[in-house]
């Protein structure tokens, strides 16, 4: 990022060419307990329009309980959640999706016995109005919107390229292919935003380099915005516009990759450092 | 329809061949690719129109006559008219190998020096301006997949579909000097240019003309009757001269339709949905799809799998290439009802012994599931049904092999993606006599070739009828085949090449003036069917030390055929007699010791096991015998052998990367081993130096067992002993 370049402005273009927009997601003082335990501590930040947003910390930072609340899963004791300008009420996760928003899991969600294919056709959920009488018929309105539904599926799974594995069963796959189907299944909804919970645990190199490409792709093609919690630092720092640190519930750091590297705070998190 | 078309001066180019094919085909498809799932097609007329606005685009970019535009992507109707376009307006396409990495790009487009460049994708852009930091003469760059380059500079970086955009809105301002330059395409003008893949120094640019390419595919459509409703996949690498052939030469020529996948790894599942009636494989993606069948086999039901290995081994007695073969030549007439009845009662036969046959071994396996429990599989043998036993002689064969057809070869042609293959043909190198027996049984016609880039690929073709797995048939329609005294094939064709680009020596040592063209290999005629059989590469092919003549490579291939032998050695030049080393294969001896409880520690133990000795012994004599067939051969029977204590391997320089042996380092590295198979031992000790894959270096030692295996005595091999 160059240094002529105001982060802060209401909209501005990044280095590598990439428009970043007003703020889509503001999250205001958001505080989570399971009983007695906190799991995140007084927690403001926002996600802008076409970013690409990375939540990191160490193990029980509370990363995921974060993406929890903004997919609507949990529901915060206290704070604000901020959606596209509206104060967003308690909503179910289902109300969310309608909303725009889609998720990746970490440990991975998918029909285990239905089809590739099949998988990604239940993120379009959402955008199917037939209702029972008329599916089951299967004559006008229930097979166009199946149509138009499927072209959208095969667009996510040409982008993705795992036309070869269109017809297979999901719990055939190998792990790197299901996180892959699981992705596609997200995009499928056509999300305004997007959020990946650990997108690259557990894989090999190539398989990071292939979906650090895919979230690149997806950013920048359809201008997608997405909040990740991933582990690997290099691709973090790779990936990201701006990154959110997290330690034992509490905001530590918040800022452009590199102001983050050389936040103190973030370096005696993860480095660890001596109590007195 | 031959004749219809037998006129092939009119049409003297590939874009001419185009115009015809628009006239006589227009609403016939034309190409197919599967793109989002969906076979999408196009008709002649609209590939035609795609063609005319790209080849008009380019002329609005400035392309002249003469222009080498270097096309680099897989198979996708798009990059076939970026091929036919740029003959349109008089240039020549050059398509390369889209899995080159950028050096081995740069060489090629150096040295044609191309001003267009047509990509498929991003992969293949980034390569090009990585190489244009070198190659300066780059202007233009086309892509056709968008994806991930909106944002690079678009100076000099078009979208294929805007280059034809700006061609249909030029239209009427062009059309005038594409017609021009497409009316000045005569026979002798070139058509393509391909290089060959330079497995031995540099690439060469093999300039192929009209005439090449338009007598070729003329000539072996006839020869094997293609038409008009053949469909076939193009899978293989566009820059292959057998591509272009297949794909774009005599699809042309018949107008039949061009079937590219969706992407490289779909190719199976693709095949399957177009079932073509024409298909081209290397041996290696037969010998895959072989093994993935006896895999999937194994792990099937029992009377599925005693049902299989029945009626396959029935098939490969021969029933295979006397009932199986298909129809020579595809009628698109109606059917009389003579016919209809005929075809009715062959299948109404076949399923009502397959129903048969399924009921009786049914029974029959229950009951050896009573006796033998888990272990039924090894005891229970299929059989054939109880119906069958009413005829005699052929008509039991016919009838059963109708019965296996429905049971076994049919449904395992279909699900291969094999069931409508009219014509199949494999080359490159030689293919396992159970491979091809395999296939060819199950009523496959699977046919070998000889070729090269230089014929326009066809040298030798296999007729129908007369197939063999050692010989690749006799020369393809206007071929003429000369041998030299060390065996070296020469040909002269009208595919014969024009020239090697910019490269007259070359031109020279390959082409002399009359028109022959040196192949390099050696061969022979065999005496009685009068097919060419290739022995190996001419240089390869030594003396021994009475003059007759020594192959290696070709009794090696025959030793390696067997699936426990992984790698086979044979010396012999300027000797007296031939021996071998043998390599087992660890994983075919190793489950041949499992299933005999024969237990052993190390690869060395195993190779050692004089019952592994003795069975490799009689693959070596089996080999013997074959190889006496051929009089000219009969000397490099082997006479001696042994086998390896430890893998050739390429960490300890026997072996390059691609597998291939270093002779010569074997030789030296285990000289004592060829003075004992000489001298006459029975035995000898060894100790040989080993790298382990971290770099590390150990050395093991073994005393190897060397053995005498019979040959065949003929009037030459008795003279030797």
């Amino acid at each position: 990022m160059t240094t002529t370049t105001d982060i802060n402005a209401d909209s501005y273009v990044t280095a590598d060419g990439r428009t970043i927009g007003p703020v889509v997601m503001d999250m205001k003082n958001i505080t989570l307990r399971f009983g007695g335990v906190v799991a995140i501590k007084d927690i403001s930040f926002d996600i802008r329009e076409g970013e690409i947003r990375a939540i990191i910390g160490p193990n029980g930072a509370g990363k995921s309980s974060m993406l929890n609340v903004i997919s609507g899963f949990y529901k915060p004791q206290e704070g604000e959640v901020w959606f596209r300008g509206e104060k967003r009420p308690p909503m179910k996760p289902y109300q969310v999706a309608r909303q725009g928003l889609a998720r990746t899991f970490q440990n991975i969600a998918l029909f285990d016995g239905m089809t590739v294919l099949d998988n990604i056709m239940t993120g379009r959920l959402n955008h199917m109005k037939a209702n029972l009488l008329q599916q089951a018929i299967w004559k006008g309105k229930a097979e166009r919107e199946e149509i138009a539904n499927r072209e959208i599926c095969e667009k996510v799974i040409d982008f993705l390229e795992i036309q070869h594995i269109r017809k297979t069963p999901v719990g055939r796959l190998p792990y790197g292919l299901k996180k892959r189907v699981e992705l596609a299944r997200a995009l499928a909804a056509q999300p305004s935003l997007l959020l990946l919970d650990e997108p690259m645990a557990g894989m090999n190199v190539e398989e990071k380099e292939d979906m650090s490409r895919f979230i690149l792709d997806m950013n920048d093609e359809f201008g997608t915005t997405i909040a990740l919690i991933e582990h690997d630092m290099g691709v973090v720092m790779d990936l990201s516009d701006r990154v959110v640190v997290m330690d034992y519930g509490k905001k530590i750091g918040d800022g452009t990759p590199d102001e983050v590297r050389n936040n103190q705070d973030v370096i005696d998190a993860y480095l660890g450092v001596a109590h007195d | 329809m031959s004749q219809e078309l037998a006129a092939a001066g009119d049409f003297a180019s590939v874009p001419a061949l185009l115009a015809r094919n628009v006239k006589k085909y227009g609403d016939r498809p034309a190409y197919r690719e599967k793109e989002f799932g969906i076979w999408q097609s196009w008709t002649w007329a609209e590939a035609a129109k795609e063609i005319e606005n790209l080849a008009l685009g380019l002329l609005a970019l400035g392309i002249d006559r003469g222009d080498h535009v270097a096309i680099i992507g897989r198979n996708r109707p798009a990059h076939y008219w970026a091929m036919i376009a740029a003959q349109k307006v008089g240039a020549v396409p050059v398509p390369l190998y889209q899995d080159a990495v950028a050096e081995e790009m740069e060489f090629v487009l150096d040295h044609c020096g191309a001003r267009f460049v047509i990509c498929g994708d991003q992969e293949q852009v980034d390569k090009v301006i990585e190489v244009q930091e070198n190659v300066k003469h780059i202007e233009h760059v086309i892509y056709y997949d968008k994806r991930g380059l909106r944002k690079y500079d678009h100076s000099h970086l078009h979208w294929y579909r805007d280059i034809q955009e700006e061609g249909r809105v030029a239209h009427s301002r062009l059309e005038g000097e594409m017609a021009a330059r497409e009316a000045e395409l005569t026979y002798d003008s070139t058509c393509v240019m391909l290089y060959t893949s330079g497995t031995t120094g540099r690439p060469k640019g093999v300039v192929l003309s009209n005439r090449n390419i338009v007598e070729s595919a003329k000539n072996t459509s006839e020869f094997d009757n293609l038409g008009l409703n053949e469909d076939i996949l193009a899978y293989l690498p566009m820059a292959w001269v057998g591509d272009f052939i297949f794909s774009l030469g005599q699809a042309m020529w018949c107008g039949f339709c061009v079937n590219c996948p969706e992407s490289p790894e779909t190719m199976m599942t693709d095949l399957r949905e177009i079932g073509p009636t024409y298909y081209f494989a290397p041996p290696r993606v037969f010998e895959t799809q072989l093994t993935n069948v006896m895999i999937r086999m194994e792990d099937s039901g029992d009377l599925k799998y005693a049902l299989f290995h029945h009626f396959m081994d029935f098939a490969k007695k021969g029933a295979g290439e006397k009932f199986g073969m298909p129809r020579r030549k595809v009628t698109t007439q109606k059917k009389t009802l003579e016919q209809k009845l005929r075809h009715g009662f062959r299948y109404a036969m076949g399923i009502g012994f397959a129903a048969e046959t399924i009921v009786e071994n049914a029974i029959r396996l229950g009951f050896a599931k009573l006796r033998h429990g888990k272990n039924a599989r090894k005891h229970f043998k299929a059989k054939d049904p109880l119906g069958l036993k009413l005829y005699s002689g052929k008509a039991y064969e016919y009838f059963k092999y109708r019965c296996g057809d429905v049971l076994v070869y049919g449904p395992l042609k279909d699900t291969l993606g094999f069931g409508r293959i009219r014509v199949g043909y494999t080359a490159g190198e030689a293919i396992g006599p159970e491979i091809f027996e395999f296939y060819r049984s199950m009523g496959i016609n699977l046919k070998q070739l000889y070729g090269q880039t230089e014929a326009t690929v066809f040298i030798t073709v296999q007729p129908d009828g007369e197939v063999r797995n050692d010989t690749v048939g006799v020369p393809a329609p206007g071929v003429e085949i000369k041998l030299a005294d060390n065996g070296e094939i020469f040909y002269r064709s009208p595919g014969t090449f024009v020239e090697y680009y910019n490269n007259p020596e070359s031109t020279a040592d390959t082409k002399d003036p009359e028109g022959w063209v040196a192949t390099g290999d050696a061969g022979f005629f065999d005496k009685v069917n009068g097919h060419l059989r290739i022995i190996d590469r001419a240089k390869d092919v030594g003396k021994m030390a009475d003059g007759r003549l020594f192959a290696p490579k070709y009794v090696e291939n025959k030793l390696k055929f067997y699936p426990d032998i992984l790698e086979a050695v044979v010396f012999g030049n300027d000797r007296d007699m031939c021996t071998a080393f043998i390599n087992i294969d660890l994983t075919a001896v190793g489950n041949w010791a499992e299933r005999n409880n024969v237990a052993y520690g190390s690869y060395q133990e195993l190779a050692g096991h004089p019952d592994v000795v003795s069975t490799i012994q009689e693959h070596v004599e089996a080999v013997n015998k074959s190889v006496a067939e051929d009089e000219m051969l009969s000397g490099c029977q082997i006479h001696r052998f042994l086998i390896l204590h430890k893998e050739l391997d390429a960490d300890d320089g026997e072996m390059t990367r691609t597998r291939k042996v270093r002779r010569k380092i074997v030789e030296e590295k285990y000289a004592p081993l060829i003075d004992a198979l000489y001298g006459g031992k029975s035995e000898q000790y060894i100790e040989t130096e080993v790298t382990y894959e971290d770099g590390r270096k150990g050395s093991i030692t073994a005393t190897l067992e060397i053995r005498d295996a019979a040959v065949v005595g003929t009037k030459q091999g008795m003279a030797a002993e």
